[in-house]
């Protein structure tokens, strides 16, 4: 990645930083790419200066689960428009599944993510690869090679290896090359055909639901995998209590297991469905209030490690279908920030240390990744959050291709005004 | 006359009592512009009231009765009728359903009758129409002129049904039919049990104020009105029951059985009839059963519904 050779002082700013105590603001200082200083009223001759008071410097964000769809299905999103959704979300870093078409099964195809992210150069881009060839859970991919090509961790997301015994051998084999796995873990079968969470809302909306159970029951499989190999697992997209229970029994156990929740999952209910709006169809599905009351406080605790957006983009005409018929996924990256600082840090619900942490730091951690901390001498990844800017969510301000949000219509504070990728200015809001 | 609150008709649930009764009401005289008080058909079963009006039947899934019912009660009361038959999804067509449905608007249409294979067409389209929209049946979701023409016919036979006791029999769980019953006959005081195997009547419906009853034969003791609901055979597939032998030992509705019920129970189905499956045919056929009188009473609350929408717009 290129890096930016004008120097950058940002004054008077909030480090929210699990590094870092204090509330009182300080400048910082980027230069060459890097972190050069940090501390109380300095000044420097030569460099452009910027008051962000009353804003927060946190350590550039991390999206551990994005789908940029492209190869494939350009015409949802691309690795260019993906990118440039992320630096305005405030991500300095996203990993990208492989459910493309075709999927990331081969050392070309994990190249050619990173090769495309290098020439957009806006976001750091991490491929995933796919666990098994084709995502067809039978036949394990090379994942030496696909690690050695720059694979970050292993996943069939959007699917489940339903094959047991597959799923062992992937997760010993990976063993040998330190590489992780994220699971999209769903009983396939117990949710087949269900379009939203199985429950009192379903039944009286005729929508044929998936249950609860089918989340628990594979987390509970692959949890019990992580113990029997050893292997490092980490649980997409948790959605349920009960899941949340098996992981944290996991974690007393000290087994290898972390785990994300969406920005939807822990802000919405089912009842979000009520009107039969396939903006609020994803998988898994939105579930009860006891559930996102769970993931909250499992957030906060630490029991769930990350926030991720599973970010899937869809066009306008595939959401503007029956409900039953439209595609899964919501959109993230462009309103994670603003709908968690809404919803979950500014009523008092998550710490803004613990915020950060579990948008940056963890995530860093999960897959060892680079970043996640602000330091001195550190690679300037960093985002600006001015937690007093309100602003309404409107589709003509996605700058990404998918305009399938969940807060469409909503006014929402706390937004990114700018985010430095290896001390580069890749987003700045206009003023 | 009151005037409906609403210009569509989506979901029995948005219909408050008294529009209930109204509907009930008004369809009582249209019965008798096609059928005089002793049941003989008219010669003449024609009247003026919807002259100049185009009624536009669109149906995305196959059906013959719902189709001809609301056909033949726009006939009746003198509409232009355009009945559009659509058998490929959207995704298959690429065309929105949106889309199709604007097109007819740009035609002119005043009611558009709707039926669609998806839970919430209906009301997605509602949201972006001009035009009148009357649910004919959406996924599993709602059937409320199905739900109706059963109310009707209860009242025919039972008056007042206030405190009657309806009990509903099979597959609940994908039967729009069961939901705009069960809201309906809430609203009319009624008590309602659903009766079925567990995998087809899930727990979760208790919550909608219902008594639920896996043994048929314990449901049906004081039963006013018995309501059988067509068993798919696909529904095997997904192994919500073993066979139909099962089935029907279980939960199919013969003589014996039905004489557990009140001696003038009603016996309902929305049809069509799987004989010897979920219903025997000496009990079809049988002097208990008005499931031909449905049908009468379909079209007659049919032009009840599109005569008050009508009057709305």
């Amino acid at each position: 990645m290129r890096t930016e050779e004008e120097a950058v002082l940002l004054k008077g700013g909030r480090l929210v930083d699990p590094g870092f105590d204090g509330e009182e603001s300080v400048d910082l200082l980027i230069r060459n790419g890097r972190i050069e200083a940090i501390g109380k009223d300095l000044s420097f001759a030569d460099v452009r200066v910027k008051d962000i008071r009353g804003q927060w410097i946190v350590p550039g964000l991390i999206d551990l689960h994005v789908h940029f769809r492209e190869p494939g299905e350009e015409e949802k999103e691309t690795i260019a428009t993906g990118s440039a959704a992320a630096v305005k979300g405030g991500f300095t870093a996203v990993c990208c599944m492989p459910n493309t078409s075709p999927p990331l099964d081969t050392p070309a195809g994990i190249r050619f993510v990173i090769d495309r992210a290098n020439v957009v150069g806006k976001a750091r881009v991490y491929p995933i690869g796919a666990i098994t060839m084709g995502l067809e859970g039978e036949g394990l991919t090379n994942i030496g090679s696909l690690a050695e090509a720059g694979a970050v961790a292993l996943s069939d997301d959007g699917r489940m290896v339903m094959d047991s015994r597959i799923m062992r051998r992937a997760m010993e084999y990976a063993k040998a090359f330190g590489i992780p796995f994220t699971l999209h873990s769903i009983d396939e079968n117990l949710a087949a055909g269900g379009h939203m969470n199985e429950g009192v809302v379903s039944a009286k909306l005729g929508v044929s639901g998936s249950p609860a159970h089918a989340e628990i029951i594979a987390v509970m499989r692959d949890v019990a995998l992580a113990e029997l190999t050893g292997a490092r697992v980490h649980i997409a997209h948790v959605s349920t209590k009960g899941a949340i229970e098996v992981i944290r029994r996991a974690k007393e156990k000290g087994l290898p297991v972390t785990a994300e929740v969406t920005p939807h999952h822990l802000i919405l209910t089912e009842e979000a469905v009520e009107d039969y709006d396939p903006n609020f169809k994803m998988n898994p599905p939105l579930r009860t209030k006891e559930d996102r009351e769970a993931l909250q406080e499992a957030l906060q605790e630490g029991i769930i490690d990350a926030i991720a957006t599973d970010h899937a983009p869809h066009t306008v005409l595939e959401k503007s279908l029956p409900f039953d018929e439209a595609p899964f996924g919501v959109t993230g990256l462009e309103t994670a920030v603003a709908a968690t600082y809404t919803y979950l840090v500014k009523p008092g619900i998550l710490k803004p240390r613990r915020w950060i942490e579990s948008l940056a730091t963890m995530p860093a951690k999960i897959f060892g990744l680079p970043g996640g901390r602000l330091a001195v001498g550190e690679p300037a990844d960093l985002t600006v959050i001015d937690p007093n800017l309100a602003k309404e969510v409107k589709e003509e301000d996605f700058v990404g291709k998918g305009k399938n949000s969940c807060f469409l219509g909503e006014t929402l504070s706390g937004w990114p005004t700018m985010t430095f990728v290896g001390g580069r200015c890749q987003y700045a809001a206009e003023e | 006359m009151i005037r409906l609150r609403s210009r569509h008709l989506l979901t029995i649930e948005e219909l408050t009592h008294d529009e209930i009764l109204e509907i009930l009401d008004t369809a009582r005289g249209m019965k008798e512009v096609f059928a005089s008080r002793e049941e003989n058909t008219r010669a003449v079963k024609k009247v003026p009231v919807l002259q100049g009006r185009t009624v536009v039947i669109l149906f995305f899934e196959p059906s013959t009765r719902t189709r001809q019912s609301f056909e033949l009660a726009a006939k009746r009361l003198s509409a232009d009728v355009v009945t559009l038959n659509i058998a490929a999804s959207s995704r298959e067509k690429g065309e929105t359903i949106i889309d199709t449905v604007r097109t007819l608007e740009a035609m002119a249409s005043d009611i558009i009758v709707v039926r669609h294979r998806s839970s919430g067409v209906p009301r997605l389209l509602s949201k972006t129409v001009r035009s009148s929209i009357v649910n004919a049946g959406d996924g599993c979701h709602a059937h409320p002129t199905q739900a109706l023409l059963d109310f009707f016919t209860m009242r025919e036979h039972l008056g007042e049904l206030k405190g009657r006791k309806v009990v509903i029999v099979g597959d609940i769980l994908h039967s729009r039919v069961a939901r705009s019953n069960i809201h309906g006959l809430q609203k009319l005081g009624v008590k309602v049990t659903l009766v079925g195997p567990p995998s087809l009547v899930p727990r979760e419906f208790s919550r909608l104020g219902v008594e639920i009853e896996y043994d048929f034969d314990r449901a049906l003791a004081g039963a006013d009105v018995v309501m059988m609901l067509r068993i798919q055979k696909e529904r095997m597939m997904g192994a919500f029951f073993p066979s139909i032998g099962e089935y029907h030992r279980f939960y199919g509705l013969n003589r014996q059985r039905l004489a557990l019920a009140k001696p003038d129970c009603l016996v309902m189905h929305p049809g069509p009839i799987n004989r010897g499956v979920e219903i025997d045919s000496d009990v079809a056929d049988g002097p208990q059963s008005v499931i031909c009188e449905q049908v009468t009473n379909g079209v007659a609350v049919r032009m009840a519904i599109l005569y008050l929408l009508a009057s709305r717009l």
